[in-house]
C-alpha cells in the first residue's frame, strides 16, 4: 500500500513539532525515518498511524484519504520502542489478539487464529514459545513477538518506532538483518523510525533524513551519504569535518591562501566546506593545499584519525589515514580533500 | 536462549553481602511472635480449655451462627462494592486532571484517619427512618438503618481506602503504550478496557478486594451504631463476642473468636495464593 503525507503540520499546544512535511512512501517499501531527537520523526510515524492526528494537511493511503480514519480502522502493525505486549497473555494470544477483537465474520474461527499464531512464531524464528509469558524472554524475543502481533492483522503499512532502540549492539545487529529478510519474504510496505544512522543506512530502500520538524532530504543511503544536499545531512550522516572558506575569483580561499580546489559556479563570499575525514589525499609540498599541525592522532580501528590546527584562526579538523602511514609522524602534514562539498555561509550566523 | 528450569524445592534466596540478614530476621521473628503469635495462641488455649463439645455446642449456636454469617456476607458484599467504586475512582484520579482532582485525592483516606464510632453515628443519623436520606428511602419502602444493608453501607464507607489505594499505583504504572498497541490492533476502547488493561490490573484488584475484606470482617466501631443489633438480625461477630465478655462468658469469647479467627485465615490465604499465582505468571 502507497502511503502519503501531504503538506501535514503538527503543532503540540502550539508548539509545531511538524511543519508542512510531504512525503511519498512506494508500496512495498523499506523506509527509515533518520533524525536526531526532536526533529519529529516519532510524530511523523504516529500520524501515519492515526495515534496522532494532523493540525493541518493529510495522510493518504492509496488514494484514499485516512486523515479522519480512526486507528482501528487503519489497519496498521505499530511496533513501540518498548514492546508493549500485553504481559497477562502468553505469546501465542498476543499474537492472536488482533484477530481476536475482530466481530462477526470477520473474526476467524479459534482453530485458524492458533494456526496463524504458530505460523508467524515460525516467522519470526520462535517456535515453540507459544505458552510463555512476555516477562519469561529477552527483549530481543519479546521484540520479535511484537513484530509477529503487528503482522497478524496483515497490515497495510507496518510501521516501527525505534523498534531496536531497547536493545544491546550485538542483539539490534542480529536483528536488522533478520528484519531485513522478513520484509523482503513478506513485502508489506514498512515505515521505521531511527536515531541510529548505520541501521538506516544498512537497512533502508530509502532514508528520510529529518531535523527540527522538517524533511531534509530523501534518497537511497549512496543519495544521501554522496551527495547531501544540506550542511545538516552533511553533518549528520557519517563523519565530515568543516572549515570556514571564502569563494573569490572561483577559488576556494582559506585564509589568505587558494586551497588549490576551483569553486567556478559558486557565488562570491563566506562559505563552509564540509569534506570526509577519509575522502583526501595528502600532498608533499604546499602549493594550493590544506596544512595544520598535527594536534593528536587516535588509532580508531583500522585507520589512524589524525587531528589537525589549520591557518591562524584555530579551526580543527579531522582526517583518517591508514594506520603505517609515515605522515601520522610528522608534526605538519597537507591535504587536499578528494570530494568535497561547499555551502555559503548564511549571514545570520 | 532459554531460561534455566526453575529450581526444585525450598532453598533460602542468597542473603547479599551487605550484612544485616541475620539481625533483621530474628528482630522480625521475635516481633512477631510477641505482637502477633502469643496473644492469638493464648485465643487458640483459652478456647480449647472448654473441651470439644462446649465448643461445638457454643460455634453452632444458631446466634453465634448467624452473627459469623452476617459478618463475613456484610463484608464479602461490601468489599465486592469496593472493588468496583474503588477500581471507579482509581480509574478517575489517575486517567484525568480536573479541578478538585487533588480535593477528592486526599478525601479517600478519610476513612483511614476518621475514628470508627464517628463514621458510625455519622451515618446512623444520615440513614436513620427520620434522617435526611433515610426518609426518602423509607419512602421507597428501603430500611438502611438497623438492617444488613446499613452494616453493608457502613462497610463500604470504611473499606474503600484499601481499594482505591492499592490500585492507583498499579494503574499510575500503565504504559500508553500499551493501550496504543491495542487500538493500533484493531481492539475497540471497550475491549481494550476489558481485555488489556483490567487483567492487567487484577492482582492489585484481588489485594484490595482482601484488605478490604479483612478490614471489614473486624470492624466494630462504626457498625454497632448503624447496624441496631438485632440478635439474628444485625447482630454481628466481633459484638456478641463483646456481649459475651460483658457477661464475663470468656470461654464463649474465645471461642467465637478462634472461629472467626480460623475463617479469616482461611480466606485470606486463598486470595493471597490466587495472587502469586498470577504474580508468577504475569511478572
Amino acid at each position: 500500500m502507497e502511503v502519503r503525507a501531504v503538506n501535514v503540520r503538527k503543532e503540540f499546544d502550539r508548539f509545531p513539532a511538524l511543519h508542512d512535511v510531504s512525503l511519498d512512501i512506494r508500496s512495498g517499501e523499506l523506509i527509515a525515518l533518520l533524525g536526531p531527537s526532536g526533529s519529529g520523526k516519532t510524530t511523523l510515524l504516529r500520524l501515519i498511524a492515526g495515534l496522532e492526528r494532523p493540525t493541518r494537511g493529510a495522510i493518504f493511503f492509496g488514494d484514499e484519504d485516512a486523515s479522519h480514519r480512526s486507528i482501528q480502522e487503519r489497519n496498521v502493525g505499530f511496533v513501540f520502542q518498548h514492546y508493549a505486549l500485553f504481559r497477562h497473555m502468553t505469546v501465542a494470544d498476543n499474537i492472536g489478539f488482533g484477530l481476536k477483537v475482530r466481530h462477526g465474520a470477520d473474526r476467524p474461527p479459534a482453530r485458524e487464529i492458533r494456526r496463524r499464531a504458530s505460523e508467524l512464531l515460525d516467522l519470526v524464528q520462535l517456535s515453540g514459545l507459544e505458552n510463555r509469558y512476555p516477562a519469561q524472554l529477552s527483549g530481543g524475543q519479546r521484540q520479535r513477538v511484537a513484530l509477529a502481533r503487528a503482522m497478524a492483522i496483515e497490515p497495510k503499512v507496518l510501521l516501527l518506532d525505534e523498534p531496536f532502540g531497547a536493545l544491546d549492539a550485538q542483539v539490534r545487529r542480529e536483528l536488522r538483518r533478520w528484519l531485513r529478510d522478513i520484509h523482503d519474504a513478506t513485502g508489506h510496505t514498512t515505515v521505521f523510525v531511527t536515531h541510529d544512522q548505520e541501521e538506516a543506512l544498512e537497512l533502508a530502500d530509502r532514508v528520510v533524513v529529518m531535523s527540527q520538524g522538517r524533511i531534509e532530504q530523501v534518497g537511497t543511503a549512496d543519495d544521501v551519504y554522496d551527495t547531501p544536499n544540506s550542511p545538516f545531512v552533511y553533518g549528520f550522516i557519517g563523519d565530515s569535518s568543516t572549515l570556514p572558506v571564502k569563494v573569490e575569483d572561483d577559488q576556494i580561499w582559506l585564509a589568505d591562501r587558494p586551497i588549490g580546489i576551483s569553486a567556478q559556479g559558486f557565488a562570491a563570499g563566506p562559505a563552509t566546506l564540509f569534506f570526509r575525514p577519509h575522502d583526501i589525499e595528502l600532498l608533499d609540498g604546499c602549493s594550493g593545499c590544506i596544512a595544520g599541525t598535527v594536534v593528536s592522532s587516535r588509532r580508531v580501528a583500522g585507520t589512524r584519525r589524525v587531528e589537525l590546527e589549520v591557518g591562524g584562526e584555530q579551526h580543527r579538523v579531522e582526517i583518517e589515514l591508514p594506520v603505517d602511514h609515515p605522515a601520522a609522524q610528522k608534526s605538519r602534514v597537507a591535504f587536499r580533500p578528494r570530494k568535497w562539498k561547499l555551502f555559503p555561509t548564511e549571514t545570520a550566523s | 536462549m532459554t531460561p534455566a528450569p526453575a529450581q526444585a524445592g525450598w532453598k533460602f534466596r542468597q542473603p547479599s553481602v551487605i550484612p544485616g540478614f541475620g539481625l533483621t530476621l530474628g528482630f522480625s521473628l521475635v516481633y512477631l511472635t510477641l505482637i502477633i503469635l502469643i496473644p492469638l495462641s493464648g485465643l487458640a488455649w483459652r478456647s480449647a480449655a472448654l473441651g470439644w463439645s462446649d465448643f461445638w455446642r457454643i460455634i453452632t449456636d444458631d446466634r453465634t451462627l448467624k452473627a459469623l454469617e452476617i459478618s463475613f456476607g456484610t463484608a464479602l458484599i461490601a468489599a465486592a462494592i469496593n472493588v468496583v467504586f474503588g477500581t471507579l475512582v482509581a480509574w478517575i484520579l489517575v486517567r484525568y486532571r480536573f479541578p478538585g482532582r487533588r480535593i477528592i485525592d486526599a478525601m479517600v483516606d478519610l476513612p483511614f484517619a476518621l475514628p470508627t464510632a464517628v463514621a458510625g453515628i455519622a451515618l446512623t443519623t444520615l440513614y436513620a427512618p427520620n434522617g435526611l436520606l433515610g426518609k426518602p428511602l423509607m419512602a421507597l419502602g428501603i430500611k438502611v438503618a438497623y438492617t444488613p444493608l446499613g452494616i453493608v453501607i457502613a462497610l463500604v464507607f470504611i473499606g474503600l481506602p484499601f481499594v482505591v489505594r492499592t490500585v492507583q499505583p498499579i494503574m499510575e504504572e500503565i504504559d500508553k503504550e500499551v493501550e496504543e498497541a491495542a487500538a493500533t490492533l484493531g481492539a475497540s476502547r471497550f475491549q481494550t478496557i476489558t481485555r488489556v488493561l483490567f487483567p492487567g490490573l487484577a492482582p492489585a484488584i484481588v489485594t484490595g478486594f482482601a484488605l478490604a475484606f479483612a478490614r471489614g470482617v473486624g470492624e466494630y466501631g462504626s457498625v454497632i451504631f448503624i447496624a441496631g443489633n438485632l440478635p439474628k438480625v444485625s447482630e454481628i461477630a466481633p459484638l456478641l463476642i463483646i456481649i459475651r465478655l460483658e457477661e464475663y462468658n470468656y470461654a464463649a469469647a474465645t471461642a467465637i473468636a478462634a472461629v472467626m479467627l480460623a475463617i479469616a485465615f482461611a480466606m485470606l490465604l486463598v486470595i493471597n495464593l490466587l495472587q502469586s499465582w498470577s504474580r508468577k505468571r504475569y511478572g
